[in-house]
């Protein structure tokens, strides 16, 4: 590809420095050579196939900034979609010192490390309560997360030995999770909302957390929390739970946080006694 | 499905592992025809006609058989109360007495006179016929169009999934699907339905991951499968999910609307959705028993144990349960041809010889059960999102089905745990299957591992291991007082889930039956007439 499509074409060339990528910040896609900007895409365009789909896909290419643009396969895929693979330089440059990424404030543990730091701080198996509240009938979420099935090739909270799993599936009420809660003296509270018809899920949760809130003296809630397709990031305080997940959230990012969170609160239950008692 | 016996298997071992399964089933088959479930209860009164839901979308039949339990119980069966109280006038029809009863408005009774007790169940008896009447003839029709319009050419079949939430969103797809090489269309449903104690009314448009399986939906998606079925010149088969807590509804509805393949494992629902055990060999009893009269094929589910466990250490659980599914199946009265007993391709491809174990594994399955039209599951633990990888592992998926002579196959995407199937991928996924048929569909004829070689000697293995599982569970003293198969189920047999037989949901609904019990459907679909 390189013979028919290189880098040299593009206006903004990189300097010799950037190419060597040791010194400059700006970096390119890399075909096979440093600096060439080759990338390949593929897509569909609902069109049929014919010279003008051909044309639209390059003309698509262009303005994903692919210049010189390569359509090296174009198929119809039935009578009125064409599908192409595109390979071309892109324009773009990589800022590397631009790029934001929000770091995980939890470090993420393995089975075992989870296993063994619940043993170290608690000494006894961490109590975890789950379940779909309201009228929510999905527990694929509460599912994945908790059941020994898992997700995303993680096995759930279920397969952890000091991990005791209590889901309580769909459509459970909310004073029910409470009680179940009390009940099994529960360290964390999860709990899934698929449904999102008229801010159901918002509604619900706000609605278990003030029922945590009113039936356990402060500080002693459960760590809650609320997982979904459809939380926005950073609504956990407005919505009252200690921590939202969202989509693709895999069991072992719950139970890191999970330890995460009752280390904090178990450090902070230790240092705050002897304050106590010198009162 | 002609396969050379190229595996040479013992036969003496194969009776045993047959006659293994068989005593850990019977005890099961006991417990199912001695008890009664509400699902079982509402199936049989949507065979004599019952649909429809209030307006809070709660169905009649549910209505119904809630009044008749809490009156005087499922344990006689509902039909002679109900229609010894139709007899009785509290009610013109069946309908206006489930009306009438969801307000607390009839009484039922046992009736006590025998006279009364066998008028009104042979009132039952009329009235439920004709459902069974139906199926009778959907699977006539069927019988009809595959004779006009033939099976498909190759084989294995070409399954394909579909799976918007909304039924006319998915029927413009499943008919795409058909045009593009599908020979079977499945219409996932809607995530959480299996946990439902009712089945939706009406065409849906709000599924989740999935569509409603609704009497009416079914009914839809076999109008346009049977319409692009005259179009392609070849029947269409269409499949749903006879599993969770309305099994035996959703069978009913399926043969009623002639569908052709039900996903119903014998075990699925215990393992991985927490139904009580009771309650699922009860329901599927029953359900089984209206796919063999309606010819609907089943699939049984054993690839999902591969997604929990390991692909070679567990390959032996894969066995014993396809060997129960069969002999449950068969005790059901399906034959042979109805039993899409399932496994899958779910080895780890950095395994050395991953590919060789599967092929053995692949072989004993189509060895055991040589004239079962086995479901052939493509990878999904070990699809990372490489999709190139991914589209590479699919290819030898194909070609394993191909080797080894398999006769309905998934066809595997490589988007599998990434995204839902753009249009692009599933006709990518087509062209992998077609490529391999194509190039290498007749590899079974040549396929013959050597004598005692890798191949011959791992297949033995994993039978003999079956074996082995099924011996200890018999031996196995029971702790509980339950059978040897609800023991190790209890203890996490399969799967690594603990199911005890008195806990799960839907437990709430079994009755152990009364000596007075009557169900006219059962009696139908046993006595076949």
């Amino acid at each position: 590809m390189s013979n028919t499509a290189g880098g040299g074409h593009v206006s903004s060339t990189p300097t010799p420095g950037e190419r060597s990528g040791t010194q400059g910040s700006v970096v390119r896609p890399y075909g096979d050579m440093t600096g060439d900007g080759m990338i390949q895409v593929s897509f569909t365009l609902p069109v049929p196939h014919d010279k003008r789909a051909e044309g639209a896909a390059l003309q698509l290419a262009g303005k994903m900034g692919m210049s010189p643009a390569l359509l090296v396969h174009a198929k119809a895929m039935g009578p009125e979609h064409t599908f192409f693979v595109v390979y071309g330089s892109v324009t773009h440059l990589v800022e590397l010192d631009k790029v934001e990424v929000l770091e995980r404030d939890f470090p993420l543990l393995s089975a075992k490390e989870i296993n063994t730091t619940i043993k170290k701080t608690l000494r006894r198996p961490l109590v975890v309560v789950g379940a779909c509240i309201g009228t929510d009938a999905h527990t694929v979420g509460i599912d994945a997360i908790l059941n020994i099935k898992g997700f995303a090739g993680e096995k759930g909270l279920e397969y952890y030995s000091e991990v005791q799993v209590v889901n309580l599936g769909a459509q459970v009420l909310v004073p029910e999770l409470v009680e179940r809660a009390r009940e099994e003296q529960a360290d964390a509270v999860l709990v899934s909302q698929v449904v999102t018809q008229r801010d159901a899920h918002i509604h619900n949760t706000t609605a278990m957390s003030a029922a945590f809130r009113e039936a356990y003296p402060a500080g002693a809630v459960p760590i809650l929390i609320a997982g979904g397709p459809r939380f926005e990031e950073g609504s956990a305080k407005a919505l009252g739970v200690d921590r939202i997940f969202g989509k693709g959230t895999t069991p072992s990012e719950v139970a890191s946080y999970l330890i995460h969170a009752v280390a904090q609160r178990h450090g902070a239950a230790t240092r705050q006694q002897p304050a106590k008692e010198q009162q | 499905m002609s396969t050379p016996k190229v595996l040479e298997l013992d036969r003496a071992t194969v009776r045993r592992a047959r006659s293994h399964a068989a005593r850990l089933g019977k005890p099961v088959v006991e417990l199912a025809t001695s008890h009664t479930t509400v699902s079982v209860e509402r199936a049989t009164l949507r065979l004599a006609g019952l649909s429809g839901a209030d307006h809070e979308r709660v169905p009649w039949v549910n209505h119904l058989v809630d009044a008749v339990r809490d009156q005087v119980g499922i344990e006689h069966g509902v039909t002679t109360p109900i229609w010894d109280a139709l007899r009785r006038d509290e009610a013109p029809d069946l309908l206006t007495l489930a009306q009438k009863a969801s307000s607390g408005s009839v009484n039922f009774r046992i009736p006590e006179q025998r006279g009364e007790a066998t008028r009104a169940r042979r009132a039952a008896m009329a009235a439920v016929r004709p459902g069974i009447r139906r199926i009778d003839r959907q699977r006539a029709a069927r019988d009809r169009q595959i004779a006009r319009l033939g099976d498909p050419k190759q084989r294995p079949w070409i399954y394909l999934i579909v799976a918007t939430g909304d039924i006319f969103e998915d029927i413009p797809q499943a008919q795409a699907a058909a045009r593009e090489g599908a020979d079977i269309i499945a219409v996932i449903r809607s995530t959480g339905q299996s946990l439902l104690d009712y089945v939706p009314e009406g065409a849906t448009r709000e599924g989740f991951a999935g569509t409603y399986a609704t009497q009416e939906n079914f009914r839809l998606m076999r109008a346009a499968l049977d319409e692009v079925g005259k179009e392609l010149g070849r029947y269409i088969r269409l499949v749903n999910y006879a599993s969770g807590l309305c099994m035996p509804e959703i069978a009913a509805l399926a043969g009623l609307e002639r569908l052709d393949m039900m996903l119903n494992d014998s075990m699925y629902g215990i393992l991985f959705r927490d139904i009580n055990p009771i309650r699922t060999f009860v329901d599927q009893r029953f359900s089984r028993q209206v796919h063999a009269r309606a010819g609907i094929i089943i699939n049984t589910g054993e690839d999902n144990y591969l997604t929990t466990a390991d692909a070679v250490e567990a390959a032996h659980t894969v066995t014993v349960s396809q060997l129960m599914n069969e002999y449950f199946g068969k005790e059901a009265g399906l034959e042979d041809w109805q039993l899409g007993l399932g496994h899958a391709f779910e080895i780890n491809p950095d395994l050395p010889e991953s590919f060789r174990l599967e092929l053995a594994h692949a072989l004993l399955a189509r060895h055991l059960f040589p004239d079962a039209p086995l479901k052939w599951m493509p990878p999904t633990k070990h699809m990372t999102g490489d999709i190139f990888k991914g589209h590479l592992l699919d290819g030898f998926f194909n070609l394993a089905g191909a080797m080894t002579g398999q006769s309905i196959l998934l066809v595997g995407m490589m988007t599998e745990a990434v995204v839902t199937p753009f249009l692009s991928d599933r006709d990518l996924a087509l062209q992998n299957v077609r490529y391999v048929l194509n190039s290498a569909g007749g590899l079974v004829e040549d396929f013959h591992p050597p004598r005692d070689g890798f191949i011959q000697t791992r297949a033995r293995h994993v039978l003999d291991e079956a074996i082995t599982l099924m011996d200890e569970m018999s031996a196995r003293t029971p702790t509980r007082g339950w059978s040897p198969l609800l023991e190790a189920i209890a203890d996490g047999t399969f799967g690594h889930m603990k199911r005890p037989a008195d806990q799960g949901k839907g437990l709430e609904g079994v009755a152990r039956k009364a000596d007075d019990y009557d169900n006219p459907a059962t009696t139908l679909l046993e006595e076949g007439r």
